[in-house]
């Protein structure tokens, strides 16, 4: 719907033009969206560029390797779950800085929860601990943002690290219920080969499914088909990624010390060689896809999404339209807040603790994700699987620099020197595509 | 004009003040079914303003307005909808990163039996709509904003006639348009007037308000100077009521 790409304008201009290129003739056909192949483009330069680099100059790449893609998805999925809930923020021409500071906050209702509440009541252990833990920073969350929203130009980045810090008296709170832990991921926040090929082939017939719905859909109303070697070529990549990564997290076995642990605690003998347990997709990043499944659809197929779209293209008509600008801001910016809770429950479950410090700046990092991808400072244009590549670029970039052992200075000078240019590239594509 | 039945939209009295600028004054105007009202005057009379609280953009600060001789509140343009009043404004109110269809039908998409907005249909639907009132109009794929001033305007007028509206404000609807354009948009509202509706123009052209209204209403800074019909009247006096304020005598 926000899509302005040269597919979309090929395909309205009517008949194929004869002069066209076998590229151009490709994005018609598949009507891809040229931005979506830029950041992917990037992102496979960036991983790329980092294990080359590694291995060549230190002797070995460590980037593309299954453990490191494995971590890299983890690290994402706290960013990315939140970057998901700033593009509807963005494109309805608001910005929330507080995201870093709810996260913390949220962190540390949980973590008093399950730590010193709950326990006294329900007994340390009990399993209805993580869920009530978890929905509190949920509601949490939720109320902090819908009260932004309520306020709107009022920031409260300050305001809730403060409360954050009065209510745990600045302590790290440790360790959480162990159910919760699960949640950030982990060796056993993961969920194994045969769950991993559970999801990937859900996942495959979901894609198929998707194509052959459009098709019916696009053939009932008459409507100009897809090729059908384009349709073939989509359905083919598409589960060829889903396969591809769940053959990547199955190839990332459990450390040593853990197998052992676990063979200890279920009587198992460990073979001669080792025992090869998979870590598959962790928790968090299911998490994550849901999240992006869910917001993709709010986002494309109800009346919200549409309407988060018709403010950010124009506020005055959204509003002479019909339709409730402020009580959409407020909705919004509480589902701003629903997400950093959740982003908050992974990140405080992977650390094992909720600390007063969690999620410090993390707004800059959502924000520069959901920038990075394609969603428009400018409002109106902005896409949810675009932002979660783009929290992908941020952590690849971070975790590379790491791995070749940048200092953290340079790392930050990286950082923000990309942000800049995801501001410039947008103002670009904006320019020229109007 | 009690002959005639009972207007469609009477506005009484209407007055809006903006800090200290009486932007509207006390300005009473009607329209009845099957009728074109013109409404003129300088930038800054207070047309767009006026017009404004029937859409329900604007709150009146005091007066009435009765839809079919009753009191109707309209404290925002879903209320106004709800009135089938629609409106096609100056700004033409379109959100410029969506689609046609989508602008069509925005704060009144057509859903499935599930609740999801159901773009294929909407966009055959507009398909429909544009075939009858612009049938060069092919981009139904890009974002209005990649469309040209006439083609904007219909999208906007193509919204205000889906609906089945009953009263339409048209705030200077050929403004961007060509002569062709301008044509076609002179033939809507004959065709519009056949079947009923009341319509208020809002238009700086002299030469489309003798030929397109029946009535004509001038304000000058916020308040009413008359209401005239535009068959009993030359141009050149609805100039005068426009520029001097001075209503004609053989009407007054």
């Amino acid at each position: 719907m926000t899509q302005s790409t040269t597919s979309d304008k090929a395909g309205a201009s009517g008949a194929a033009s004869p002069h066209e290129g076998p590229v151009t003739r490709f994005l018609r056909a598949t009507e891809l969206d040229t931005r979506l192949i830029g950041m992917i483009g990037a992102l496979l330069l960036i991983w790329i560029g980092f294990h080359a680099y590694g291995y060549f100059v230190n002797g070995f790449g460590a980037f593309l390797t299954p453990r490191n893609l494995w971590n890299l998805s983890v690290q994402t999925s706290s960013i990315g779950i939140m970057a998901t809930g700033m593009v509807l923020v963005i494109v309805t021409r608001h910005i929330d800085l507080s995201v870093g500071s709810i996260l913390g906050f949220c962190a540390i209702v949980m973590g008093m929860m399950q730590v010193y509440v709950l326990p006294k009541y329900l007994g340390l252990g009990h399993p209805l601990i993580w869920i009530i833990a978890v929905l509190s920073g949920l509601a949490i969350g939720t109320l902090v943002g819908a009260f932004h929203g309520w306020l709107i130009a009022y920031r409260g980045l300050l305001v809730w690290r403060g409360a954050a810090f009065l209510v745990a008296r600045g302590e790290t709170i440790s360790p959480v219920d162990s159910t919760f832990a699960l949640l950030g991921g982990g060796p056993y926040g993961a969920v194994g080969a045969t769950g991993s090929w559970i999801v990937g082939l859900l996942a495959c017939a979901g894609i198929v499914f998707m194509i052959f719905h459009g098709r019916s859909q696009r053939r009932k109303f008459e409507f100009p088909l897809r090729p059908v070697w384009a349709e073939v070529f989509l359905g083919i990549v598409g589960c060829g990624i889903v396969i591809g990564a769940v053959l990547l997290v199955n190839a990332y076995p459990w450390p040593k010390g853990i197998v052992k642990q676990y063979a200890e605690r279920n009587a198992i003998d460990i073979p001669e060689g080792g025992l090869f347990i998979s870590h598959g997709f962790a928790i968090p990043v299911l998490i994550l896809i849901g999240v992006g499944i869910v917001m993709t659809f709010l986002m494309t197929r109800t009346r919200f999404g549409r309407y988060v779209f018709a403010i950010g293209g124009n506020p005055e008509a959204a509003e002479l339209a019909g339709i409730n600008t402020r009580w959409m801001t407020v909705k919004i910016f509480a589902l701003m807040g629903f997400l950093t809770g959740l982003s908050s429950v992974v990140a405080s479950a992977r650390l094992n603790s909720a600390t007063n410090a969690l999620g410090t700046l993390d707004e800059l990092y959502v924000i520069a994700s959901a920038v990075i991808g394609g969603t428009s400072l400018g409002g109106g244009i902005g896409t949810i699987y675009g932002a979660i590549i783009g929290a992908l670029v941020m952590q690849s970039l971070q975790t590379g620099m790491v791995l070749i052992g940048f200092d953290a200075a340079i790392q930050q000078v990286v950082v923000g020197s990309v942000l800049v240019l995801a501001v410039y590239l947008d103002k670009l594509y904006r320019s020229t595509s109007k | 004009m009690t002959d005639r039945g009972t207007p469609l939209v009477e506005m009484r009295d209407i007055s809006i003040a903006f800090g200290g600028i009486k932007a509207v004054d006390h300005v009473t105007i009607d329209l009845f079914p099957g009728e074109v009202v013109g409404l003129l005057g300088h930038n800054g009379a207070g047309k767009s303003t006026l017009i404004k609280c029937l859409s329900g953009a604007y709150h009146a600060d005091a007066g009435d307005i009765f839809i079919n001789g009753e009191k109707a509140v309209i404290a925002n343009p879903r209320d106004a909808r709800d009135y089938n009043i629609e409106t096609i404004y100056q700004t033409l109110a379109l959100a410029d990163n969506l689609d046609a269809a989508s602008n069509l039908f925005l704060g009144r998409e057509l859903v499935t039996p599930m609740g999801l907005v159901d773009d294929v249909r909407m966009e055959a639907e507009a398909r429909k709509i544009m075939a009858r009132l612009n049938p060069n109009f092919r981009k139904f794929k890009v974002p209005v904003s990649a469309l040209s001033g006439g083609q904007r305007q219909s999208v906007a007028i193509a919204r205000a006639v889906y609906f089945n509206a009953r009263i339409l404000i048209m705030d200077e609807p050929t403004a961007a348009l060509g002569p062709h354009e301008t044509q076609m948009v002179a033939e809507l509202i004959e065709e519009l007037k056949r079947q009923g509706l009341g319509i208020f123009l809002i238009e700086h052209d002299i030469h489309n308000v003798m030929k397109l209204c029946d009535r004509a209403s001038v304000m000058k800074n916020g308040q009413l100077v008359g209401t005239v019909n535009v068959n009993e009247v030359t141009d050149d006096d609805i100039l005068g009521m426009i520029i001097l304020g001075k209503t004609p005598e053989k009407v007054a």
